[in-house]
């Protein structure tokens, strides 16, 4: 096992981490602050990509492409909150799973309807295309490192938004204790609005960055949300550092999982047990974490205080 | 079992789902046999849910995880050449029953929206086993060659007698269903939905009552799996999917939840909206999307609080 294959493959974990982040700071907020589980999180991760991508193709213009994703996918998430959401929050968390549900399978068949079932084609925009030397003798794709440097970008700026300004401390002051930021005069409502539009266009971010690595097809988000969902659980609900803590921790574990896991069972199992059990072992890997993160702390691991 | 208007409605419904067969080759349309057995397995798989759902508050979002055990269990056994069906089910029966257990026991540690969490990842977990194991088909699936071997007591080959086993299965089910819930354990679940600090206040051990419940749920839920093997002769990843404990889960708030026959309405319902709707247009979900967030909204206590009454709300605490 080569030194910098093993460096190639952390460092797809990381981008892979911090394109999980993205969807889980989204998730973890409005749960943090609403506590309503959104299931349709991954719908606007996919019409990110689907904008994206879309725009891409017809007008050539990646940077255009971007801001029909940012912004498709916070007008239509303000409209969701407005419409469906505004009525759930008073309901239990039963009533939130099945109607985000319902919205899922509404997005999904919307896409297909707009798109075709067929997969999109995401192209790499010209000025991110081809490889960049990390260290020497080591090329690493530069599209794959625009995504860390942009992932941990915004999550600096995410976390300079919410300890260092005034929305950020209501943000805070909403996911300790809800009503008594109400109490306060604040406009609960409003800031609801907000950081919901907030996380819809993270999730397309992270979904218009997908889209040149994985298929741009119906469903894409589905997968991504499951992982989100792993994420915010491992680093405690309502958290922003523990989303991001866990997020990196789910993307390399992941990755290297699958990227080694098999040739190290090799060494000791036989070549067909290794075969079928490394695969299978990896895939479970990061449940595995969850599960023994939460038989620790089932609150995560970094529990938000004052619940 | 008092004649109440509970009891009548489930009367009636298992009546209606009898005359189904008869009815289907008067009409020369053999096809919804076909249908109404699907729909009945599936509504087993509802009703092991709504056990600890709609009883004891636990909202398991990965219970596909039993139906793909069960219907896995059939599959293997047969790809090994074992065929009789006491050992299928038999099998069906203890490794979904073990899967739940262990799943259980660290699952009800947690509570709320991380139980949640954490049974949507079992379940995924154990999609992903079955995705990756390539002996058994992987992400393909597994062709099964011949039906359950019941010791020629019963010819799974004709679907109508498939019909009526799923048929009595369900029946035996709900009745086993009332007898939990009216029983002394029953009660201990209820209450520890309603109030689990004083359950146990009270002296109850809630944490072993719940994971009794949630065995039994897997349990009856890996029967249905059996089933399906049956009915199918395939058996693939995709019905361990995490949208299938989805589908399963508004079955039971479809039909009500906390009253047992509800969600075998919601079955129903869902099962012949989806092929109604799938006859209509391809892309049926975008109307049934938009159903499912309706009856979220405005119709709490689903179909079967309707037709039976405010008795059918007797389990939500």
């Amino acid at each position: 096992m080569q030194p910098l294959l093993v460096l190639e493959q952390a460092l797809n974990g990381l981008q892979i981490g911090v394109m999980l982040f993205l969807m889980a700071a989204g998730l973890t907020l409005v749960f943090g602050i609403m506590n309503l589980i959104n299931l349709a999180h991954g719908s606007l991760y996919m019409i990110g990509a689907y904008l994206c991508a879309w725009v891409f193709q017809t007008t050539g213009s990646f940077l255009l492409g971007i801001a029909a994703a940012l912004l498709g996918a916070l007008i239509v998430g303000i409209a969701i909150e407005l419409v469906v959401f505004r009525a759930l929050y008073r309901r239990d968390h039963l009533d939130q799973l099945l109607a985000t549900f319902g919205l899922i399978l509404f997005f999904n068949e919307m896409v297909r309807i707009l798109w075709g079932s067929t997969a999109l084609y995401a192209a790499v925009p010209g000025f991110l295309a081809g490889q960049v030397e990390i260290l020497p003798g080591a090329p690493y794709p530069a599209y794959r490192l625009a995504i860390i440097i942009v992932g941990l970008l915004v999550a600096m700026l995410l976390y300079l938004l919410v300890t260092r300004t005034r929305v950020g401390m209501l943000i805070r002051a909403g996911a300790s204790n809800r009503v008594m930021v109400g109490a306060l005069g604040i406009n609960i409502q409003l800031l609801y609005t907000l950081v919901f539009g907030l996380g819809a266009s993270l999730a397309a971010l992270s979904g218009l960055m997908a889209g040149p690595i994985f298929t741009v097809e119906s469903g894409m988000g589905d997968g991504v949300l499951i992982l989100a969902f792993v994420v915010i659980v491992i680093g405690g609900i309502g958290s922003i550092r523990g989303a991001f803590v866990a997020s990196v921790l789910v993307g390399v574990v992941d990755t290297l999982g699958r990227a080694f896991l098999r040739p190290l069972l090799a060494t000791v199992l036989s070549p067909v047990t290794a075969d079928n059990a490394g695969p299978a072992l990896a895939s479970m890997l990061i449940y595995i974490l969850m599960a023994t993160v939460l038989f620790f702390r089932p609150q995560g691991l970094f529990p938000p205080r004052g619940r | 079992m008092a004649l109440t208007r509970r009891t009548v409605t489930t009367a009636i419904g298992l009546f209606l789902l009898a005359a189904i067969p008869p009815v289907s080759a008067a009409l020369g349309q053999p096809f919804y046999v076909d249908l109404f057995t699907r729909i009945m397995i599936f509504a087993i798989a509802a009703l092991s849910l709504d056990l600890i759902l709609g009883y004891g508050g636990l909202v398991s979002f990965g219970h596909a995880a039993y139906l793909g055990i069960g219907a896995y269990s059939v599959g293997i056994l047969n790809f090994y050449g074992i065929n009789d069906g006491f050992i299928q089910f038999g099998v069906a029966i203890g490794v979904s029953a073990l899967a739940a257990f262990l799943i259980g026991a660290i699952s009800l540690r947690t509570s709320g929206v991380y139980f949640i969490m954490i049974t949507l990842a079992f379940g995924q977990m154990i999609y992903f086993l079955g995705v990756s194991v390539n002996t058994y088909g992987g992400d393909d699936g597994l062709n099964i060659r011949t039906h359950s071997d019941f010791a020629k007591l019963l010819d799974l080959d004709d679907p109508g007698t498939l019909y009526f086993l799923v048929l009595a299965v369900l029946t035996l089910f709900l009745l086993l269903g009332y007898r939990i819930v009216e029983s002394r354990f029953g009660m201990v679940i209820r209450g520890a939905k309603s109030n689990e600090r004083r359950m146990a206040a009270i002296g109850f051990p809630t944490f072993r009552y719940k994971l009794a419940a949630f065995v039994i749920s897997g349990a009856m839920c890996g029967v249905a799996g059996a089933l399906l093997a049956n009915l199918t002769l395939f058996v693939s990843p995709s019905i361990m999917h995490w949208t299938r404990s989805g589908e399963i889960m508004i079955m039971v708030i479809l039909g009500g939840m906390g009253s047992l026959f509800g969600p075998v309405v919601g079955a129903v319902a869902y099962l012949v909206l989806e092929h109604t709707l799938s006859g209509v247009t391809a892309h049926w979900q975008v109307i049934l999307g938009p159903i499912l967030i309706l009856v979220v909204l405005f119709a709490k206590r689903g179909i079967i609080g309707l037709v039976a009454g405010a008795q059918a709300e007797a389990g939500r605490g």
